[in-house]
């Protein structure tokens, strides 16, 4: 039976169009994968879905009747339920607070508050979706709260389940778990879609893959019928290869990490974290989000100085732990959130590439800003690392993400770093793009850097590492050289099972 | 009906975003006048008459522009750096009283006026830099709002003013109205022109107008306080220290708007009363705004307000329309330019 | 210390600390609600200004008090709805939004107060809310006496924290209108509009504080002359923080605050060789004092001044 069906939905922003003549329907209890790359317009095609976007043409029907535009109230009534990839929850309120609001008619002079408990405690043990009602969302993990975003889909009573991009935030296992439990709902008689870039989950977790690329549908296979190889050129649109690592000869120690310890500075904090970064040689440092990543990036790029240990810049300690003393000492900083951290959007491009180093007699002289050089030497990044869309003094708010990322990789390789750090560099970029960045940071690592690299990317830090350390709770694993790595490994390191690498290291040392 | 936001805003649209502002303010206005029975068109060319019309309408208008030169300035610079200074008028009066004060000093009768004025024009402006840097150590301290702190120092200060015009400052000599002891003849700002109260004040404000506009444009501490004010996080990320970068603009909006009370007092009335300022600190706000917080454009806004202050002045007494028109037309303008602001970047769509 | 004690057990002095706390409590109320839904309503010096005003005009040209304080709510609202579409749906700055409506409200009710009362030297008066004292309650010893001999809007103001309170807590509104001002994203994901929420609970506070100034002119005073708020809706901003955004607790800030006014105001009369300046000052000495103390406690709305335009993050 059709329970849902999507008619050549087309939608522009402006110039853009984010999708074309988009056609898609969906069966009771089947679960079917959206995939595509980032801007391929698969969350365009679910917020008009949902309502929260009007299409500009095109109908969406819900068990044959039309769904008005714009509406998500009508998309609820319906039997439509979002799971968004940043949770739509209130991090002061209660989790009961959070799944009841908008359950009742506004203008009732008493919420039903004992009823509302009830029915999510009914439907928590139904679909084996545990979690208390009246803690509040912001002590929750992240796994918690996609339970939360879940129940209050279904406590709308949703027949079809939408959820973009579940997996972002979870650890392997929590994933499992989460595939486990949408396969549960399906059996049950609920439809779903899931809104995907990992090819692997695809294959593993969906009856049926529609595959969407610069915003209209490329093509539609049974899962079973079609492999990994055959999605990822569909996807990308053209075989795009990565470049290979090759093996280097690392030297001496540039960056020591002994027992450093930093509370929580905008994420979760250190508790004594150790590694040893070599000239010429990538250490990656895996985990899954939260475990303290962005604390070790901002530590290392100068932002904050440890609260106990010591970093140590090849083996002495720095006279003051800031952003200028860094970069000064050599430590180029590709920050983790591009956009609200690596660039100012309404500043022009060359400010943008001169802030950080300002205070350098290329870029100014007593106090006076050197317009010229700084202009000239912006002209330069744009020319050298074919930055689309960028000009000198044009704001730099507009760049693609991809652009912006060749900018600041620009900025940065522009002063011949002799440590970078790499924070989470391809996040959100298209295939193109990353193979960009995997070049540079190759490169930089090929003429002697030494290249710190945090990333959540399982597939990305095997490709470029030469060894791996995983991340939980703020502490670090073991190093084990990327040969001895594999996908089950690096997973039980994440999961902070460090018995093997610890035998791999001792190993090693030997 | 929705907004997008442009692509790339016209320098064209941003220039004339403050011209669009200021006409619908006018219509707005106007249709106030009508409503209270007199012809807009008649009281516009009474304003206009009364601001520009005469010799001595032509220079209470630049006069009554100086102080407001200075106030908007400060509060451009400071909302530049997203500092909320609110304070202009505590600050205005606080620099103003500063210099009275200043001027009881007995060996300051007894300088030459080059320095006595510079020395009254220093302590106005120290005065108005602590009066800011309270609040804002309260935010870097304590993370309290600047703006409900600075808005209620306001308060404060023009009861310490009349507190101390009551008290040690008083002059014995005042009848009447309270009034601080005037400051000595040597450090009185010399006239610009004969027989009206224009003073070299106005030289000082535009010269500050200049100033400020090349130490944004052109320093390493213009573009940092910028880049704090759009974007912290990026900032901080880029080496900006946050709090040294604030604590710098604070000093110099505070000390602009002290400079403001200081240069009223030295030029216009010799010594302080509560009544000194007719809310300059809160029109340096709407200033700041319909420049964009543009320095060099601030002059331009501080002319249009004291046209309509002076102008409106004279046109109530020939109509019967209250002069509160003036502030009126001069608020509403600061509406219709956040919205005027606000169609230069998004353009509205169905 | 005698004449402290004294002061602390007259009838006056607490009947006044609750007169002196009606306007806060409305405005500190309009603020709350305001904030809410994550807008700062910075335009309440200037509504509280233009209520007391339409207030008294109303009055004045014959019409009653209650339709006095209605006309003073509607024109609250008003200005209210003024600040929601600027604010919320084309997101402009709450600060410079807030203080502009300030600064327009209050020229405009100076100019309107002086096209009604062209050349009058002292400000004509109305016949004020008279204290209403409730039956056999109001003969109880002290705290009926302070209590229940009060004007009927101050009996309203307490009645209104209770309502809001429940509002807040216990009805399906309460909780989208608190969504809202946590994350308005989970409002929308929920079928709510949190735009039109936001706009139409603006409304409803600006009409408080609109009513908060009438009270003012319609009974603590008995006429409306320019700068009479006197900085008191900037202490409702701070009020609101200091109750952590919670209406009971506001109620609370407000009469702690009218109790030092009150004070202070007697204490003026009898302590000699002190500037009264100095007393004047404690309110807003006050206000800044309870910022400090709940600045890092308080439970801020997560979306307090983060305009909310669909699609974006």
């Amino acid at each position: 039976m059709r329970v849902l069906e999507l008619q050549s939905i087309t939608k522009r922003f402006g110039a853009v169009t984010a999708n074309e003549d988009v056609s898609l329907h969906l069966d009771k209890g089947e679960i079917i994968a959206l995939l595509g790359e980032n801007g391929a317009g698969k969350t365009t095609l679910m917020s008009i879905l949902f309502g929260h976007y009007t299409a500009d043409a095109g109908t969406v029907r819900v068990e044959g009747a039309e769904l008005p535009p714009g509406k998500p109230r009508a998309a609820i009534r319906a039997g439509v339920g979002m799971v968004h990839q940043h949770f739509a929850l209130a991090p002061n309120l209660t989790v009961l607070e959070n799944v009841m609001t908008g359950t009742e008619s506004l203008w009732k002079l008493r919420s039903d508050r004992a009823g509302a408990r009830r029915k999510l405690a009914d439907l928590s043990a139904k679909f084996g979706l545990k979690v208390d009602p009246d803690a509040r969302v912001s002590e929750l993990s992240v796994g918690e709260c996609q339970r939360v975003e879940i129940l209050k889909a279904l406590y709308n009573d949703a027949r079809i389940l939408i959820l973009d991009e579940p997996t972002a935030v979870l650890t392997a296992q929590e994933a499992e778990g989460l595939f486990a439990t949408l396969r549960e709902m399906a059996a049950k008689g609920l439809s779903l879609i899931f809104i995907s870039h990992k090819l692997h989950e695809v294959m593993s977790a969906s009856d049926r893959v529609v595959v969407l690329r610069g915003g209209r549908v490329v093509a539609e296979r049974r899962t079973p019928e079609t492999s990994k190889e055959e999605l990822a050129e569909l996807m990308v649109g053209r075989a795009v290869q990565r470049p290979e690592r090759v093996p280097g000869r690392p030297g001496a120690v540039l960056l020591e990490g002994v027992d450093l310890t930093l509370g929580g500075k905008g994420g979760a904090s250190l508790k004594g974290v150790n590694f040893r970064l070599h000239a010429g040689e990538t250490l990656g440092i895996i985990g899954v989000s939260g475990n303290g990543q962005t604390t070790l990036a901002g530590l290392v790029s100068g932002l904050y100085p440890p609260d106990g240990g010591a970093l140590l810049l090849r083996g002495h300690r720095p006279a003051r732990h800031d952003v200028p003393h860094a970069i000064a000492a050599g430590i180029g900083r590709i920050p983790e959130d591009r956009n609200a951290e690596g660039a100012i959007g309404d500043m022009a491009t060359w400010e943008n590439v001169v802030l950080e180093r300002i205070w350098d007699p290329e870029f100014s002289s007593r106090g006076i800003v050197r317009r010229g050089a700084a202009k000239q030497a912006t002209q330069e990044i744009i020319r050298d690392h074919d930055v689309r869309g960028a000009s000198v003094d044009g704001r730099i708010r507009l760049l693609s993400g991809g652009n912006m990322q060749k900018l600041i990789l620009g900025r940065v390789l522009r002063a011949g770093p002799e440590i970078l750090v790499a924070a989470q560099p391809s996040r959100g970029l298209d295939e193109g793009a990353i193979a960009g960045v995997h070049e540079r940071l190759l490169e930089a690592r090929g003429k002697g850097a030494g290249v710190l690299l945090i990333s959540e990317d399982l597939d990305e830090v095997m490709a470029l590492s030469d060894r791996v350390q995983a991340i939980v709770g703020g502490k670090l694993s073991p190093a084990i050289p990327v040969e001895a790595a594999d996908a089950r490994l690096l997973g039980l390191m994440m999961a902070g099972d460090w018995s093997v690498a610890k035998e791999i290291e001792g190993a090693d040392a030997v | 009906m929705r907004f997008e936001r442009r692509d790339h805003p016209s320098t064209g649209l941003v220039l004339l975003a403050p011209v669009g502002a200021v006409l619908a303010a006018l219509v707005v206005a106007g249709l106030l006048i009508a409503i209270a029975g007199a012809n807009a068109f008649e009281a516009y060319g009474l304003i206009l008459k009364g601001a520009f019309g005469s010799r001595l309408g032509f220079s209470e208008t630049l006069t009554r522009a100086t102080p407001l030169i200075l106030t908007g300035l400060a509060a451009a610079v400071a909302f530049r750096a997203k500092l909320w200074n609110i304070g202009g008028e505590g600050q205005f009066y606080i620099g103003a009283l500063a210099v009275a004060a200043f001027g009881m000093i007995p060996a300051v009768a007894g300088l030459p006026p080059v320095l006595a004025v510079a020395l009254c024009l220093l302590a106005g402006a120290v005065a108005g830099m602590l009066m800011l840097l309270g609040p804002l150590a309260l935010r870097l301290k304590f993370g309290v709002d600047e703006v409900v702190t600075s808005l209620l120092l306001n308060f404060v200060a023009v009861l310490f003013v009349s507190m101390m015009i009551e008290g040690a400052m008083k002059d014995p000599l005042a009848f009447g109205w309270p009034s601080s002891v005037p400051v000595p003849g040597n450090a009185e700002l010399p006239k610009l022109m004969e027989r009206t109260r224009l003073h070299a004040g106005l030289l000082i404000a535009v010269g500050a107008a200049v100033a400020v506009w090349l130490v944004q444009a052109r320093t390493v501490f213009g573009m940092r306080s910028r880049a704090a004010g759009l974007n912290p996080r990026a900032a901080s990320f880029a080496g900006v220290p946050l709090g040294r970068t604030l604590v710098s603009v604070a000093c110099l909006s505070g000390g602009l708007a002290g400079l403001a009370g200081a240069i009223e007092v030295l030029g216009v009335k010799g010594y302080v009363t509560t009544d000194l300022s007719p809310g300059y600190g809160y029109s340096g706000i709407i200033i700041a705004m319909l420049a964009n917080l543009n320095p060099l454009g601030v002059i331009a806004a501080a002319l249009f307000s004291a046209v309509m202050f002076v102008g409106a002045d004279s046109m109530s007494r020939a109509l019967s329309i209250p002069s509160y028109i003036a502030d009126v037309t001069v608020a509403l303008s600061l509406l219709t330019m956040l919205v005027a602001l606000f169609l230069t970047q998004y353009r509205i769509r169905r | 210390m005698n004449v402290i004690l004294d002061i602390l057990s007259s009838v006056g002095m607490w009947e006044a600390v609750l007169r002196i706390a009606t306007p806060l409590i409305f405005g500190t109320l309009g603020v709350l609600l305001c904030e809410r839904v994550g807008v700062l309503n910075l335009g309440i010096e200037g509504i509280m200004t233009f209520g007391a005003m339409l207030g008294w005009l109303t009055v004045y040209s014959g019409g009653d008090l209650w339709m006095g304080l209605v006309m003073a709510g509607v024109g609250g609202a008003m200005f209210g709805l003024l600040h929601a579409v600027l604010t919320v749906p084309l997101g402009l700055s709450q600060h410079v939004t807030g203080l502009g409506i300030t600064l327009f409200a209050s020229s405009f009710a100076y100019y309107v107060f002086r096209l009604a009362v062209p050349t009058a030297t002292s400000p004509p008066t109305v016949e004020p809310f008279r204290p209403l004292a409730v039956p056999g309650l109001s003969e109880i010893p002290f705290v009926g006496q302070v209590l229940f001999n009060q004007t009927a809007p101050t009996y309203l103001a307490l009645a209104l924290v209770a309502a809001l309170a429940w509002c807040l807590y216990r009805t399906p509104l309460g909780l989208a209108l608190r969504m809202t001002g946590e994350n308005p994203h989970a409002v929308d994901a929920q079928g709510i509009n949190p735009v039109s929420l936001r706009i139409g609970t603006i409304m409803a506070g600006s009409a408080l504080m609109g009513m908060g100034g009438a009270f003012l002119t319609l009974a603590a005073f008995n006429s409306f002359f320019p700068t009479m708020v006197q900085g008191r809706g900037w202490i409702c901003v701070a009020l609101v923080v200091f109750a952590s955004w919670r209406p009971g607790r506001a109620l609370l800030g407000a009469l702690l605050f009218a109790f030092f006014d009150a004070f202070q105001l007697r204490l003026q009369t009898v302590v000699e060789g002190v500037p009264y300046q100095l007393f004047l000052m404690l309110p807003y000495a006050l206000s800044i004092l309870a910022l400090v103390l709940m600045a890092r406690r308080a439970r801020v709305p997560q979306a307090l001044m983060q305009p909310y335009r669909r699609g974006e993050r």
